[in-house]
């Protein structure tokens, strides 16, 4: 039997506030944003704080909504590969947004050194990197375009921590682990 | 005189363009998943107001909040107002942010030191 009991104890102590697993519609993110935004107002969360946690969920999420469909939906091989986690909690004045998904094995690489770029860069840097890929990126068909993650670490002022987990030769698992200190 | 309405939803801002008036405002919150889609009209509009704009164009923009896939398509509308502005009409961009939203000040800064049209930072009340 699964044991709901380990999932609720590890979820109370990271303090989760909202997760979610499945299907990322563009439905759902709206549900997750009012349901977030309500529980910030709630906290009486300041302002400042709540904006920023707000803005990294949007560009969190959307990133999931955005890569959902670059897994190969005919792949019958995992049906698991349309579906994504995400997570919220708060430990010790800091928020945790934390995301996972499936992605090519072949696009680890280029998007572990976009991440290692980003990290690489100062807040100025940071500055100059989100003006120049605006002003010169390529827009997405989508219009995602390469400015989510730099986004994410201005608004949060941290690093961004993440990881690349071998699934098989095909896919792997990304995970990040977004933080905002108070 | 023609003119564009778009009612504002919970991601897609408000906005109001009136040929006659020469104004233009966008207002609320631009979250949506495919921005590119949600301002084609805007710029559609631009395109047509571009061939007869007035002496003065004033352009008000009160975000709460915007996502990055807007942040290009925002880009673009301003990029076709520089247009605007190059072919004589005068245009300042009055760009609002909310008295502590320093990341929205600065989100205003970036267009600034891109797009060559005035702008004017506006501090509100929250």
């Amino acid at each position: 039997m699964l044991d709901i009991f380990d999932f609720y104890d590890k979820m109370e102590r990271n303090n989760i506030m909202l997760s979610f697993k499945g299907d990322i519609t563009s439905e759902l993110l709206t549900s997750i944003l009012q349901i977030m935004e309500s529980k910030l107002d709630n906290m009486q969360e300041e302002p400042k704080i709540k904006r920023k946690v707000y803005n990294v969920l949007v560009e969190c999420l959307q990133n999931l909504y955005h890569h959902m469909d670059e897994v190969d939906q005919s792949d019958a091989t995992r049906d698991s590969g349309r579906s994504a986690i995400f997570m919220i909690g708060r430990v010790d004045n800091q928020y945790n947004i934390i995301t996972g998904n499936y992605i090519k094995a072949d696009n680890v690489e280029t998007l572990r050194g976009r991440i290692d770029k980003i990290n690489s860069l100062s807040k100025d840097e940071l500055k100059e990197y989100y003006k120049e890929v605006l002003n010169n990126g390529e827009m997405s068909q989508k219009g995602g375009g390469g400015l989510g993650f730099i986004d994410i670490a201005r608004k949060s002022g941290e690093k961004l921590s993440y990881n690349f987990l071998s699934v098989d030769n095909k896919y792997s698992f990304f995970s990040l682990n977004i933080k905002i200190a108070q | 005189m023609e003119k564009l309405t778009i009612e504002g939803t919970p991601k897609t801002p408000t906005i109001n363009f009136d040929f006659g008036t020469g104004t233009l405002e966008i207002k609320g919150r631009s979250i949506p998943e495919n921005s590119i889609e949600f301002y084609k009209p805007l710029v559609e509009s631009l395109e047509k107001y571009s061939g007869k704009p007035q002496g003065t164009t004033s352009v008000n923009i009160q975000l709460e909040y915007f996502n990055t896939s807007s942040s290009k398509c925002i880009l673009d509308v301003f990029k076709k107002l520089e247009a605007i502005h190059k072919g004589g009409s005068q245009i300042t961009i009055n760009w609002y942010y909310e008295q502590d939203d320093e990341d929205m000040l600065e989100a205003g800064e970036d267009y600034q030191a891109i797009i060559n049209v005035p702008f004017k930072m506006i501090q509100v009340e929250e």
